[in-house]
């Protein structure tokens, strides 16, 4: 038993006391979240205009190029790794900046932008056509139509989906150490290899991933039932 | 008021609307009846350009609305609609579905347009309903509800189109008293309808529309009394 606490104390010890580790962590945690946050608000503010840009088209026929240049983003973005996405912003197109993190922002952003533009699109869509009708045949344009009826309703449709992608956003942001970032599963890598010891550092970060993951599913149910007012009978 | 000249729409090879010419005047109670997929319908919607035409022209109050120049939403603004599904914005309470249109277009102020809501739902039996969201109201109460607030951009015309087809037969006789009263009050209106009883008793024109083209159009002792038009006689004698 003694043995057991003292195997334990020990692992503690030389996981995040032992030159102050606890701060590669800390730093590892910090990182993600930066790079979460950053991709989260590029990609959904890409997802919406693409996804208002296709639906613009397909209704008015307007746009067809923009909207020709829309898809072969969506197919390019979609259609390969994320890492690779990754390696090729760092060493090609930003070959001349030297900062990780921003550049893992911006491909992380770009990426998940196309997986939102899609949710978007398909939440629009299951607004039912009336709707923007009613809206139109009251003498408000297209735009106001979109912003003050069709996006409030296609919002409530698209929450599950886009919560979905953005904990496979956050997890993603896991390979951002290919790039030289120190992000969280990076320090949690660092430090097994400081220490020669497996368990505590790589479990300890997958929990950290766990909360993180647990703390965003519990915001989004609230803000599904905040949202479900107009829903109740 | 409205001239319709020529009008022709397709949808894809398909002609719904095949060379339609219609005058409504001022003040008319115009009922349009048919079988369906006639047409009746999409003539209604190109009306306030929900469809753009192929073909032909369209005056509204001596301006051609199909002109490409024409601003859509203004004329739209002068042309309340009602639907056969309500269409009531389900993100809005009832009184904010009502003022929507008249605040933001800024034809009235955010308060002028409640109280005229609240009028409004005053003259329907419904003002307790004022916070209640759309889902929580009946199939007649959101036609009610969405008659009134095409009225509240106080239109020059009303386009009905098929306003009780979608509800359950006890709730036809609460909205068609709503579309009654409209008409009482001196509103020029197109109304779409299956309601044959209705439209005897309300239109002041009965137009029968068959195949994208107007068959025969005359008073409702005309249309339902003496039929001349062999479809026209098939068709009544099949709904009445």
């Amino acid at each position: 038993m003694t043995e057991a606490l003292d195997w334990l104390a020990r692992q503690f010890t030389i996981t995040f006391i032992t030159g102050n580790r606890y701060k590669l962590f800390l730093t590892g945690l910090r990182n993600t979240l930066i790079i979460a946050f950053g991709a989260v608000v590029i990609g959904t503010f890409i997802g919406a205009v693409v996804a208002m840009i296709r639906v613009h088209s397909a209704q008015s026929g307007k746009l067809r190029a923009l909207d020709r240049l829309c898809g072969a983003y969506l197919a390019v973005f979609r259609g390969t790794p994320i890492v690779v996405q990754l390696l090729i912003m760092y060493y090609i197109v930003f070959a001349f900046i030297d900062n990780g993190i921003s550049i893992a922002v911006l491909a992380f952003g770009i990426n998940s932008g196309a997986y939102v533009a899609e949710i978007v699109r398909a939440g629009i869509l299951a607004v039912d056509i009336g709707q923007t009708e009613a809206g139109r045949s009251l003498g408000l344009s297209s735009g106001q139509t979109m912003r003050l009826v069709v996006l409030p309703q296609a919002i409530k449709n698209i929450l599950p989906a886009l919560g979905n992608e953005l904990i496979a956003l956050l997890k993603d942001t896991s390979v951002a150490g290919y790039v030289t970032v120190k992000d969280l599963a990076q320090a949690g890598e660092n430090v097994r290899t400081l220490t020669a010891e497996p368990y505590f550092s790589l479990i300890f970060v997958a929990a950290v991933y766990f909360l993180l993951v647990m703390g965003i599913t519990k915001a989004l149910r609230a803000v599904e039932r905040r949202l479900a007012r107009s829903d109740r009978r | 008021m409205i001239v319709v000249e020529g009008l022709v729409k397709k949808f894809g090879g398909n002609t719904v609307l095949d060379d339609v010419s219609e005058h409504v005047r001022s003040g008319e109670k115009v009922a349009v009846i048919g079988p369906s997929g006639s047409g009746k319908s999409t003539f209604l919607r190109c009306l306030n350009l929900l469809e753009r035409p192929d073909g032909g022209k369209i005056l509204f109050e001596g301006e051609d609305i199909t002109d490409p120049k024409c601003d859509a939403d203004a004329v739209r603004r002068r042309m309340g609609m009602v639907f056969q599904h309500f269409n009531l914005f389900n993100n809005l309470t009832v009184l904010k579905n009502i003022t929507l249109a008249p605040a933001r277009l800024k034809i009235m102020t955010e308060t002028e347009a409640e109280e005229s809501a609240r009028a409004l739902l005053a003259r329907i039996g419904l003002p307790e309903k004022a916070d209640a969201y759309p889902s929580m109201l009946s199939g007649g109460q959101k036609q009610r509800v969405a008659i009134v607030r095409a009225l509240a951009m106080s239109p020059r015309v009303m386009l009905f189109d098929e306003p009780t087809s979608a509800l359950d037969p006890e709730m036809v006789g609460e909205v068609l008293d709503v579309v009654r009263e409209v008409a009482e009050g001196g509103m020029t209106m197109v109304v779409v309808t299956h309601e044959m009883g209705f439209a005897r008793e309300v239109a002041s024109r009965v137009v029968f529309v068959d195949g994208g083209k107007i068959k025969e159009t005359g008073t409702p002792d005309e249309i339902f009394g003496a039929p001349r038009d062999p479809r026209l006689r098939e068709f009544l004698s099949k709904v009445i």
